[in-house]
């Protein structure tokens, strides 16, 4: 899916802005990943990943054959298939740690800010200890002064205070938090720069979301996700029976009154057994959950960031995720017989006062069509919003400039609806139906026209949403509008239905009507009466600055509050899925080609006439076992950066992108081996290695 | 070939995909226990049955208790056949006062005919009494096959239900299986196959003097009913030992074809049934498609093969014409290449030929047909059930490239799913390689082989694929009336249908308990060219990743030496 404006999030922009940028340049991860490639090899490290242990235990194996040498097997080519069966789980352990070191960069500048953290922490008899902040566990209750970092996640439950967020977040402007209300949350290792605050803590230590963090992208510690732990078991199923098929040639070997060298045997299973993907699969999961990091975005496990990708439904807030947060001024109409001129007049003076996003909104639209004389604050009076008013304006040169809802105003200057003149009235209406508000400007008692205010679309979603609709995604708007409202804007938005006048219990009810049928919902929220539609969802994503119960009945937080990522993090759950399913497909394609390459090598000793199924005309049998081999362990090195990039996944239906993909990786499975054992046949050959 | 090749040919195909979709849909209706035109008649007996046995059939089971309920029932067939082979003297209807089966043979017998292997170690009209044959040998027939009916439609509902916790009802299935699926078909058949001159009798073997003066016995017997389910049940058993070759067993160009396209009309019928329970017929067509494109390449391999003349013969004094050795003559080499590839294609394992004497790569084919599993149409119920499973890996392999968690007609995949699945994959290599594998270490076991090199390999693994896949047929040669064998033959045959049935049935009940997703664009499509080339390859390279190597030291080696 090619994403408009947002997909640059995508690239490591955060990144800059953070206090220390983590270094996660190729050039400066190589050298690390290197050393632990062979940190790596340590078994009990690699059994997470069964196929490369078979790989180690037949790369130890033949190492020992090695000094035991076969009369088929010059001793030259026995020490090469070693050395590249030990390349083969180097490779593998070099990308898990690449993909790692990734991670691991980003969560290791954010680590350093909490070494040595301490907490003021109430005690029992309510006065204050100062304990470290790695002692804190879930309930307990610390004050946090200006200039301190926040000790661990939590919730305000007394005080008022800003906080810089930067080193989580990324944004160096600072927040405020407050007890009560939707900005309650706080999150560790965030500094407070003003007041004080008095925090309830929420996390144990491992829990946090640094923690989940760095879990995510720490090989060994990492979760596997549920499609993983199929695909792996289906991979070791598949080493399964390729043991089992290349164990028992001996035997069949031996009632053809032959003997197979073991070390071609080892060679065989080698080549057979899914390498390419059971070398890659860790480093696929980390770099897709580093992906997610670096958007911001925190996933309480990685089944979550799966889950995002087979949603049916996306429910959308409409404000903030689909429109700006306030509705514009888009359009004036002046009443008949008032210039154009004077509503603009009009409608700036009763505007300039009024510090509300909408008022703000038409002094930019008058003053970006016509520079008309502003007179200073100073000069005029401001009439603020009353509730028995309900209208705002300014008293200025003993004029009264007044704007408001149809009906304020309307009885301002004493006019019945009725009485509006018609062409007024027409455009009144016009503006409800269309979804927009309408508002009256009147001045010195006479009515100048109407302002036309609406919810302004973002740019770009409309595509956006069309190309979840090619995936078969469906958007569903959420919004307190009334239907009408609600219709016009969806309908500009492009989203497939509306849920109009939602309250809480009737987003969770949609939740579940759609989970029985079988759909995944995901969504997202912030408020505390969000929480439990967020928890019902499949993948609910909260807002960073919301409360407490929203990010922990979440199962995704964002850490920018920016609710468009539900769309980001849906598109990485999907690229994890491909990334798997192409590098399966391609691994196992490829043994067609290594069949015929090993197989007439083989029994060149037992049935030399079975010489004719080397298609591929390899020079010896040594040599050609050898090209198998190498082939095998420089395809895991070819595909790394596929596997830490990622398979891009267009806007296409199912079909079109599996006819895609199985052209790529099927069919380019069965081919590249041919050409790519061949050259190394040639290669060894040239260099008379064989 | 001769036009009345070409005329085989057609005949046989119409024969079975014409009467499919109806036959299909008659299969749902009556697994569902509604309403067909045969309930008039039939209603009441299988009402009668159900009062008889205390089965409510409307009670379902777990996933768990219908499985108890298949082991028991297969277990009690298995014990009852194992004691009627043993003490046939003893028993009535044993007109030639045979003996009891040696106890390792009579194992094997049994197993082979619970499983629907039908493997026979024993040759029937030497060995075996009449009530050995009906009350022993046909009841398995009828019901082996009932029982693949019922764990394919445990199955179908298993991925058609919801939330559902439940398969339906074992006995009910068993009954409706037998009593409507497969007796009027079968007495159709029997019917036919007297009016060609097949034997039903009671009566004693014959004596004759033979125009040399020899003494000769016929053996006669109550052979028409055995063969029709043998061929209609995909069990193959036949009722004399040279199966369909034999002139009572298969005595005209007529029964000729009524018996070879019994071999496979249940089976793709079945594939309609499974798409009337998933309410998408599409599905059906797709894996219609590609059975038949594998049919299709196998049995146009092995026709090809078989028309090549052997190149020993190489010489401008023979004549080349397709060779005709161990064929049957009355039928030629079409008619007895086209039933072995349906033979084996299907799990039933009669043969109107020796396969013993096919050309290597006709040869290679008929195991190649079983090495993957018997899926090309298959046994009654377990050809679909184990093509559902080939579907199932086609999709999780290739269905995480379209970006979701794979479904399958929106059940999802997940790790206890794959898991049963690898079982299932895992059947085969056991059986056929690590089983042949001993044997061919095994000096005695060597011993039976009748031919030197590749072919005497060929035929110690077309004997432990036939009985891993459950098809029964014989490549001859092999002396395999021996204690190794016949124990050896048995656990592969009991492996491979317990190591299907099992994971399957586990595999249905964790189906149904899912919920269904919605099918839209997003779906994985697996109907349409592309699924079924999807499918047709999956198929191919898992059988053939498995295999090759073992079939290159056997017919693949037998062919390049005899210099083809």
């Amino acid at each position: 899916m090619t994403m408009p404006a947002p997909v640059s999030t995508l690239t490591p922009t955060p990144d800059a802005k953070a206090p220390e940028s983590p270094k996660t340049a190729f050039a400066d991860l190589w050298r690390p990943a290197l050393l632990q490639a062979f940190v790596k090899l340590d078994p009990r490290q690699l059994k997470r990943s069964p196929v490369m242990l078979v790989v180690e235990l037949t790369a130890i194996f033949t190492t020992i054959l090695c000094v035991m040498p076969e009369p088929a097997v010059p001793t030259g080519v026995a020490v090469q298939i070693a050395l590249w069966l030990w390349f083969t789980v180097l490779f593998a352990n070099f990308a898990e740690a690449l993909a790692e070191g990734r991670g691991k960069a980003r969560a290791d500048s954010l680590k350093a800010g909490s070494v040595g953290l301490s907490a003021r922490r109430r005690t029992s008899t309510g006065g204050y200890e100062i304990v470290p902040a790695t002692r804190l566990r879930k309930g307990d209750v610390v004050r946090v002064e200006a200039g301190e970092m926040i000790p661990g996640d939590g919730e305000v439950i007394e005080g008022i205070a800003a906080v810089n967020e930067a080193a989580i977040t990324g944004e160096s402007a600072p927040v405020i938090r407050e007890s009560g209300g939707d900005r309650s949350a706080v999150t560790g290792n965030t500094r407070l720069v003003s007041d004080w605050l008095v925090v309830r803590i929420s996390a144990n230590p491992g829990e946090s979301t640094l923690d989940r963090m760095i879990a995510l992208v720490e090989g060994a510690k990492r979760q596997k996700t549920p499609n993983e732990v199929a695909l792996d078991i289906l991979l070791i199923g598949l080493t399964l029976i390729f043991l089992i098929v290349v164990v028992t040639l001996q035997p069949f070997a031996y009632y053809a009154a032959g003997s197979l060298p073991m070390v071609f045997l080892v060679a065989l299973l080698v080549t057979l057994i899914p390498t390419t993907i059971g070398g890659l699969l860790s480093a696929i999961g980390i770099a897709g959950m580093d992906r997610l990091v670096r958007l911001n975005v925190i996933a309480k496990s990685g089944r979550a960031v799966e889950a995002a990708g087979d949603v049916h439904v996306l429910m959308l807030d409409k404000t903030g995720t689909i429109t700006f947060g306030n509705r514009r001024c888009t359009a004036l109409y002046a009443s008949p017989g008032v210039t154009a001129k004077e509503l603009a007049e009009g409608a700036l003076l009763a505007s300039l006062a009024d510090e509300t996003a909408e008022g703000k909104s038409i002094v930019e639209f008058i003053r970006a069509a016509q520079t008309l004389p502003e007179p200073p604050a100073s000069d005029f009076n401001a009439v603020p919003f009353t509730a028995e008013t309900r209208l705002s304006g300014i008293d200025f040169n003993g004029r009264v400039y007044r704007k408001g809802a149809v009906d304020s105003v309307l009885a301002f200057v004493g006019l019945k609806r009725s009485e509006v003149l018609p062409a007024l009235s027409r455009e009144i209406d016009k503006i409800a139906q269309s979804g927009g508000t309408p508002l009256l400007v009147c001045a010195q008692g006479r009515l100048l026209g109407a302002i036309h205010l609406k919810d302004v679309v973002k740019p770009g979603i409309r595509e956006r949403f069309a190309e979840l609709r090619k995936l078969g995604i469906r958007t569903v708007m959420v919004t307190g509008d009334n239907p009408l409202t609600a219709a016009a804007i969806a309908a500009e938005a492009g989203v497939d239905d509306v849920l109009a006048e939602a309250t809480p219990e009737k987003k969770l009810a949609r939740i579940r009507h759609e989970q029985n049928d079988g759909r995944l919902v995901a969504m997202c929220g912030d408020g505390a009466n969000d929480a439990p539609a967020l928890a019902q969802a499949d993948v609910g994503m909260a807002m960073n600055d919301g409360t407490q119960a929203a990010r922990e009945a979440a199962n995704m937080v964002d850490l920018d509050s920016d609710p468009t990522k539900l769309l980001d993090v849906v598109q990485i759950g999907k690229e994890l899925l491909v990334t798997r399913g192409a590098l399966t497909t391609f691994s196992i394609a490829n043994d067609v080609a290594k069949y015929f390459a090993i197989l007439p090598a083989l029994f060149a000793s037992v049935y030399p006439q079975l010489g004719v199924l080397n298609v591929m005309h390899l020079n010896s049998p040594q040599s050609a076992i050898l090209s198998a081999i190498v082939f095998n362990a420089l395809i895991i090195v070819v595909l790394i950066p596929l596997a830490l990039r990622g398979v891009r996944v267009q806007a296409a239906s199912a079909a079109h992108l599996l006819r895609r993909n199985l052209l790529i990786y099927g069919v380019g499975g069965l081919v590249v081996p041919f050409i790519g054992i061949k050259l190394i046949d040639m290669l060894l050959t040239a260099l008379h290695l064989v | 070939m001769h036009s009345y090749d070409y005329a085989l040919i057609l005949a046989f195909f119409v024969l079975v995909l014409l009467p499919a979709p109806w036959l299909g849909r008659f299969y749902y209706k009556v697994m569902e226990g509604q309403r067909t035109w045969l309930t008039p008649v039939l209603g009441p007996v299988e009402k009668l049955c159900y009062r008889v046995a205390g089965v409510d059939p409307s009670s379902e089971q777990s996933w768990q208790k219908y499985t108890l309920a298949l082991l028991a029932f297969n277990l009690a067939g298995f014990v009852i056949l194992f004691a009627i082979l043993l003490f046939q003297q003893y028993l009535p209807l044993n007109p030639q006062q045979l003996p009891g089966q040696e106890w390792t043979l009579a194992f094997n017998t049994a197993v082979s005919f619970v499983t629907n292997t039908n493997w026979q170690s024993y040759s029937g009209e030497a060995s075996l009494s009449d009530f050995s044959q009906m009350a022993g040998l046909t009841v398995q027939n009828f019901v082996s096959a009932a029982t693949g009916l019922a764990v394919l439609v445990a199955l179908c509902r298993g991925i058609g239900r919801r939330s559902a916790q439940t398969l339906g009802n074992f006995w009910a299935d068993m009954t409706r299986a037998t009593l409507y699926g497969l007796l009027p078909l079968c007495l159709v058949l029997a019917l036919f196959l007297v009016w060609q001159g097949v034997p039903q009798t009671f009566a004693h073997y014959v004596n004759a003097v033979t125009m040399q003066g020899v003494d000769q016995v016929i053996p006669l017997g109550p052979a028409a009913s055995q063969i029709a389910i043998k061929q209609l049940g995909t069990n193959g058993g036949g009722f004399f030992g040279v199966n369909s070759a034999h002139p009572f067993e298969n005595p005209s160009a007529w029964s000729n074809l009524f018996e070879l396209a019994s071999i496979i009309l249940i089976p793709v019928a079945l594939v309609f049934t499974f798409g009337h329970y998933v309410k998408d017929l599409r599905q059906s067509r797709a894996i219609i498609a590609c059975m038949l494109a594998l049919f299709l390449i196998g049995g146009g391999t092995a026709l090809y093969a078989e028309y090549q003349p052997n190149p020993a013969l190489n010489s401008p004094l023979v004549q080349h014409t397709a060779p005709l050795e161990g064929k049957e003559t009355r039928f030629g080499t079409t008619g007895t290449v086209l039933w072995a590839e349906t033979t084996t294609a299907a799990s039933n394992g009669s043969v109107n030929g020796m396969h013993d004497s096919l050309n290597p790569m006709s040869g290679m084919v008929a195991l190649v047909n079983m090495m993957v599993g018997e899926v090309i149409f298959g046994g009654v119920g377990a050809g679909l059930y184990g093509m559902l499973l080939n579907v199932l890996i086609a999709v999780f392999l290739a269905g995480l490239m379209i970006g979701r968690t794979p479904e399958y007609l929106g059940k999802k995949l997940q790790a206890k799913e794959v898991q049963l699945l690898v079982v299932t994959l895992l059947v085969m290599p056991v059986g056929v390689l690590v089983l042949a594998a001993i044997a061919s270490v095994l000096p005695s076991a060597v011993a039976a082989v009748s031919n030197p090199g590749p072919h005497g390999f060929s035929q110690i693994l077309y004997a432990f694929t036939s009985a891993s896949a459950n098809n029964g047929s014989a490549f001859g040669g092999l002396s395999a009336n021996t204690p190794f064998y016949n124990l050896m033959l048995s656990l592969g045959m009991l492996l491979g249908r317990f190591g299907y049935i099992l994971p399957v049935l586990a595999l249905a009940g964790s189906l149904a308990m899912k919920k269904t997703a919605p099918i839209g664009q997003n779906t994985f499509p697996t109907h349409g060219p592309l699924f079924v080339a999807l499918l047709t390859v999956t198929i191919l390279l898992v059988g053939g990743l498995t295999f090759l190597p073992t079939l290159a030291l056997g017919p693949i080696a037998e062919q390049l030496t005899l210099g083809f």
